[in-house]
C-alpha cells in the first residue's frame, strides 16, 4: 500500500468544504482562524496587564504626584500583571496563536488532526479568561497574593482578594489548563501524524520543533499547576489542610492543622519553570527561523539546534528548586538544583552561539523581523548572564528579594519572548493579511521598544545590588539603606516605561491601519523557503493547499545555495539541474 | 517530587529512545531520491489512537503529581511535631467496586475482540456490560464515600481522608469522561446505517482507556491501602 498522507485521506476533505459565516470566523474548526482569536484575545487581555503596570510604575515612579491605586490594588495588579504575562499572553499567543497557525502550514498539511477539539480549546481560553476578568469585579477583587500564589497568604484574610478572587483565579487556570491541554494534544499529534509526503522530523523547521517540545512540556508540566490549584481550592473552600498549616490569621485560629505551604511551592515550580521554556522553545525557534531567512544563510547547526531543544526541554524538569533557594529547604537541594541550573545554560549557550554564527558573514537584511530577532540575541544574552548569577544560592540568598531579579525576570521572560512575538507578527502577518505592515512605524516601534526597555531595566540591576526589595508599594524615608538617588532612578524608570507603553499603540495603529491599506505582499514576500510561503493563496484558504498537498524534498534551509538561480530554494522544489542540492558536505553542521 | 522527575524521566528516555535516537541521525541537508521521498512523511497510525495515548501521558502526569503529593504531605504529617496523619481504614466495598472494574476492563477487551471479529451482537452486549460495570464501580465508589462519611464523619482536617477523596474524586472524573465516549460509542452502535468498522476505533480507544484507568485504580488502591 502506497503512503497516503493522513490530511490527504477522503474523510478530511469534507472538513473543509465552504462555510457559513460562523462556521468560518466565530466557530470556527480552520486552525488559521483559531489562530487569529487566539491572537486577538491573549493581545486585548494583554494590554489589560500593560495597562496595570503602567498604574503601577506610576505610583512607585511619583509616589506624592499620584494617588490612582492604593497598596491593595498595587499587590492585586502585580499579581494579575504577572498571571496574564506569563500565561494568558505568552503561553496562549505562542502555542494558541503561532502554534495554531504555523504547524499545519509548515508541516504542509490540511489542518490539525482534531479541528473539533481545536475549536474547543480557543473556546475554553476565552472562558479562562473571562473568569480571571470575573476576578476583578467580585466582591474584593481579584487576588493580590503575588502571581505565584503562595500560601498560606493566598487564602487568608489580610492579602487582597483572599476569598473570591483566589477563587477566580484557581477556576480560571484551571480552565485554561483543559484548554491547553485540548490544543497541546492536537498540536504534538499533528506534527508526529499529518506531515505531508517527504517532511520527515528532521527536515522541519526550528520553530515546528520549538512549538513542538514546548507543546510536550506544557502537557506534562500544567498538571502540577491543576494539583494545586484544586488542592488549594479544598483548602479555600473546605477548609482541607493540604498547604494550609496549624495558623493564627487576625488574632483567631483557624481550623487547618498541618499542611505544607513548602508542598504548593514544589508544585507550581514543577510547573512554572517548564513554564520558562514553554515559552521560550517557541521563541528560540521562531528566532532561528528569521535569522536564517534574512540573513539568506542556512542555520548553523541544525541538527545541533534540535538536540538543544530537547536538551533543554527535558533538563527544565529538574531545576524547578532554584526558585526556592530561600524557601529554607535542605542545603544540599540546593547545590543539586544550582548543578542542574547551570548545566542547562549549555544547550542555551550553543544556541547563542549557533544564532550568531548563522548572522555571521550571511546577507544581512536588516528587515523588521531580523531586527527583532537581533535585540532578541542581545536581550536574551543580557537576561540570561544574570541568570547565571541567580542560579547560584550563596548569590541568590541576598539577590532574591530584590529588583535584581524583577529585572533579570522581565528581560529573560518578559522583553526576549516579546520581541519574538513582534519580529514573528512582522514576518507572518504578510501571510495571515495578504498585506505587509508599515515599514517606517515598525522600525519606530523597534527601536523605541528595544532602547526603551534597556532604559527601564538596566537601572533596576543596579537598584537590586544595591537591595532595593521588590514588592513594596512605596519606600519609606525610615529605609536608610536606599539612597536618594533610588527615587530618581524610579522616576526614569517610569518615564520610559510610560514611553514605551504608549509606543505600542503605534503597533496596535500598524496591524489596523496595514490590514486595510498595507502594500500588498505577494505569495512569498521574503523569498522564504519554508512551506507556509509555498500556498497557491494568500491569505491561504480552507484546506491550504488546494487540491494536492504539498511533496517535501529538502530541509528548510537551503539558502544562498551555490548554482542555484536564486538565493533560495522552497522546501516542495524537487532536486534537478536548476535546484542543485546543497550543502552536501555538510559543513554547516 | 521523586516520583515525578522519576515518571517524566521515563517518559523523555522513551521518547528520546523512540524518535530520535533512530531520526535524529538524518542529514537532512543531503537530498534523497524521488522514491525515497515518497516513502516519508508521518506514520500511518490512525491520529486519534496517537491522541489517546498522549493524553493517557498526560493524565499519568497528573497522577503521578497527586501520588507525590500524597507521599509528600504524608510525610509532613508524620514529621515530631505534626502528627496530624491518621490513616484511613478503607471501607471494604472497595474490594468489590474493584472486582467491577476489572470486570468491566475485561468486557471491553471482549467487545474489542468481538469487533475484530465483526460479531455485532456480542460486540453490543460486552460493550454495553463493561460500561454498566463501570457505572456500578463508579455506585460503589459513592457507597464508599458514604461509609467512610459514616464511620468517621466529614471532617476535612484530617490530611488521610482529604486525600482519599481527591484522588478517588479524580480517578472517577475520568471514568466519567470515558462513559460519555462509551455512550456515544453505543448510540452510534444503535443506529442502523452504522457498520461495524466505524466504531472499531472508538472501542479500541475504549479499550485501552479502560484498561489505563484500571491500572491507575490499583495503583491508587494499593497507596491507599498500603499507608
Amino acid at each position: 500500500m502506497s503512503f497516503v498522507a493522513i490530511a490527504d485521506r477522503d474523510h478530511e476533505h469534507a472538513l473543509h468544504d465552504p462555510q457559513t459565516f460562523v462556521r468560518k470566523y466565530i466557530w470556527s474548526q480552520d486552525h488559521k482562524v483559531i489562530a487569529v482569536q487566539y491572537g486577538i484575545v491573549a493581545i486585548c487581555i494583554g494590554l489589560v496587564a500593560l495597562v496595570m503596570s503602567v498604574l503601577m510604575r506610576l505610583q512607585l515612579g511619583f509616589p506624592h504626584v499620584f494617588s490612582l491605586i492604593d497598596p491593595n490594588d498595587y499587590y492585586q495588579y502585580i499579581t494579575m500583571h504577572g498571571m496574564i504575562m506569563v500565561i494568558y499572553l505568552l503561553t496562549a499567543l505562542f502555542l494558541g496563536g503561532f502554534g495554531n497557525y504555523l504547524i499545519p502550514l509548515m508541516c504542509g498539511s490540511r489542518d490539525m488532526v482534531f479541528p473539533y477539539m481545536n475549536m474547543l480549546s480557543f473556546w475554553f481560553y476565552l472562558l479562562a479568561v473571562l473568569i480571571l476578568v470575573v476576578g476583578f469585579f467580585v466582591p474584593g477583587g481579584p487576588t493580590g497574593a503575588g502571581w505565584t500564589l503562595y500560601p498560606p497568604q493566598s487564602i487568608l484574610p489580610g492579602t487582597p482578594g483572599a476569598s473570591w478572587g483566589i477563587i477566580c483565579m484557581l477556576a480560571s487556570l484551571a480552565v485554561f489548563i483543559v484548554a491547553f491541554t485540548m490544543g497541546g494534544l492536537n498540536y504534538v499529534t499533528t506534527v508526529l501524524q499529518a506531515r505531508c509526503r517527504g517532511m520527515t522530523l528532521m527536515r522541519m523547521p526550528l520553530t515546528v520543533w520549538g512549538i513542538f517540545m514546548a507543546s510536550i512540556l506544557g502537557l506534562l508540566a500544567f498538571p502540577a499547576l491543576f494539583v494545586s490549584a484544586i488542592m488549594m481550592t479544598l483548602d479555600a473552600l473546605v477548609g482541607t489542610s493540604f498547604f494550609l498549616p496549624a495558623i493564627s490569621s487576625m488574632g483567631k485560629t483557624m481550623p487547618h492543622t498541618g499542611g505544607s505551604p513548602l508542598l504548593f511551592q514544589h508544585l507550581f515550580w514543577f510547573f512554572g519553570h517548564p513554564e520558562v521554556y514553554i515559552v521560550a522553545l517557541p521563541a528560540f525557534g521562531i528566532v532561528s527561523d528569521l535569522l536564517s531567512t534574512h540573513a539568506r544563510r542556512n542555520i548553523f547547526g541544525y541538527r545541533m539546534m534540535v538536540w538543544a531543544i530537547l536538551a533543554i526541554g527535558c533538563l527544565s524538569f529538574v531545576v524547578w528548586a532554584h526558585h526556592m533557594y530561600v524557601s529554607g529547604m535542605n542545603p544540599y537541594f540546593g547545590f543539586f538544583f544550582a548543578t542542574t541550573t547551570l548545566i542547562i545554560a549549555v544547550p542555551t549557550a550553543i544556541k547563542v552561539y549557533n544564532w550568531v554564527l548563522t548572522v555571521w558573514r550571511g546577507d544581512v537584511h536588516l528587515t523588521l523581523p531580523m531586527l527583532f530577532a537581533l535585540g532578541f540575541i542581545f536581550t536574551f544574552v543580557n537576561g540570561g548572564l544574570t541568570g547565571l548569577f541567580l542560579g547560584n544560592v550563596t548569590v541568590d540568598v541576598p539577590l532574591s528579594g530584590t529588583y535584581f531579579v524583577v529585572a533579570h525576570f522581565h528581560m529573560v521572560m518578559g522583553v526576549s519572548p516579546i520581541l519574538v512575538v513582534f519580529g514573528a507578527i512582522y514576518h507572518w502577518y504578510p501571510k495571515i493579511t495578504g498585506r505587509m505592515l508599515n515599514e517606517t512605524l515598525g522600525r519606530i516601534h523597534f527601536w523605541c521598544t528595544f532602547l526603551g526597555t534597556y532604559a527601564i531595566y538596566l537601572p533596576m540591576h543596579y537598584m537590586g545590588i544595591l537591595g532595593v526589595p521588590r514588592r513594596y508599594y512605596a519606600y519609606s524615608s525610615a529605609i536608610d539603606f536606599i539612597p536618594p538617588s533610588v527615587q530618581t532612578a524610579n522616576r526614569w524608570i517610569t518615564i520610559s516605561a510610560l514611553f514605551v507603553a504608549s509606543v505600542q499603540m503605534v503597533f496596535l495603529f500598524n496591524l489596523v491601519w496595514s490590514y486595510f491599506r498595507g502594500k500588498p505582499a505577494g505569495g512569498n514576500p521574503w523569498k522564504s523557503t519554508t512551506l507556509e510561503w509555498q500556498t497557491t493563496d494568500t491569505p491561504p484558504k480552507h484546506g491550504n493547499w488546494g487540491k494536492d498537498l504539498p511533496v517535501v524534498h529538502r530541509w528548510a534551509y537551503d539558502y544562498s545555495v551555490p548554482g542555484a538561480p536564486d538565493d533560495f530554494i522552497p522546501q516542495n522544489v524537487p532536486v534537478d539541474a536548476h535546484a542543485p542540492a546543497s550543502h552536501d558536505s555538510g559543513k554547516h553542521t | 517530587m521523586s516520583l515525578s522527575a522519576a515518571y517524566v524521566a521515563l517518559l523523555t528516555g522513551v521518547l528520546v529512545w523512540a524518535v530520535l535516537v533512530r531520526k535524529l541521525r538524518a542529514r537532512p541537508w543531503e537530498q534523497l531520491s524521488a522514491s525515497e521521498t515518497s516513502a516519508l512523511g508521518a506514520a500511518r497510525m490512525p491520529p486519534a489512537k496517537v491522541g489517546l495515548w498522549i493524553f493517557l501521558a498526560v493524565v499519568s502526569s497528573l497522577f503521578a503529581l497527586f501520588m507525590t503529593a500524597y507521599s509528600m504531605r504524608m510525610g509532613h504529617g508524620h514529621a515530631q511535631d505534626m502528627h496530624d496523619w491518621h490513616p484511613v481504614s478503607e471501607p471494604g466495598v472497595l474490594w468489590l467496586n474493584s472486582g467491577m472494574l476489572v470486570l468491566g476492563s475485561i468486557a471491553m477487551q471482549w467487545a474489542r475482540m468481538n469487533v475484530a471479529r465483526g460479531e455485532r451482537k456480542r460486540t453490543h452486549d460486552s460493550l454495553l456490560i463493561g460500561g454498566l460495570l463501570t457505572l456500578t464501580f463508579l455506585a460503589g465508589q459513592l457507597y464508599a464515600w458514604r461509609e467512610l462519611q459514616v464511620a468517621v464523619g466529614f471532617t476535612p482536617q484530617e490530611p488521610a481522608l482529604a486525600f482519599f477523596y481527591v484522588l478517588t474524586a479524580v480517578h472517577g472524573a475520568h471514568l466519567l469522561g470515558g462513559l460519555v465516549v462509551w455512550a456515544r460509542t453505543l448510540i452510534r452502535m444503535r443506529h442502523k446505517d452504522t457498520e461495524l468498522i466505524d466504531i472499531r476505533l472508538s472501542i479500541d480507544l475504549c479499550a485501552v482507556y479502560w484498561h489505563y484507568l484500571l491500572l491507575v485504580w490499583l495503583v491508587l488502591f494499593t497507596l491507599l491501602l498500603a499507608t
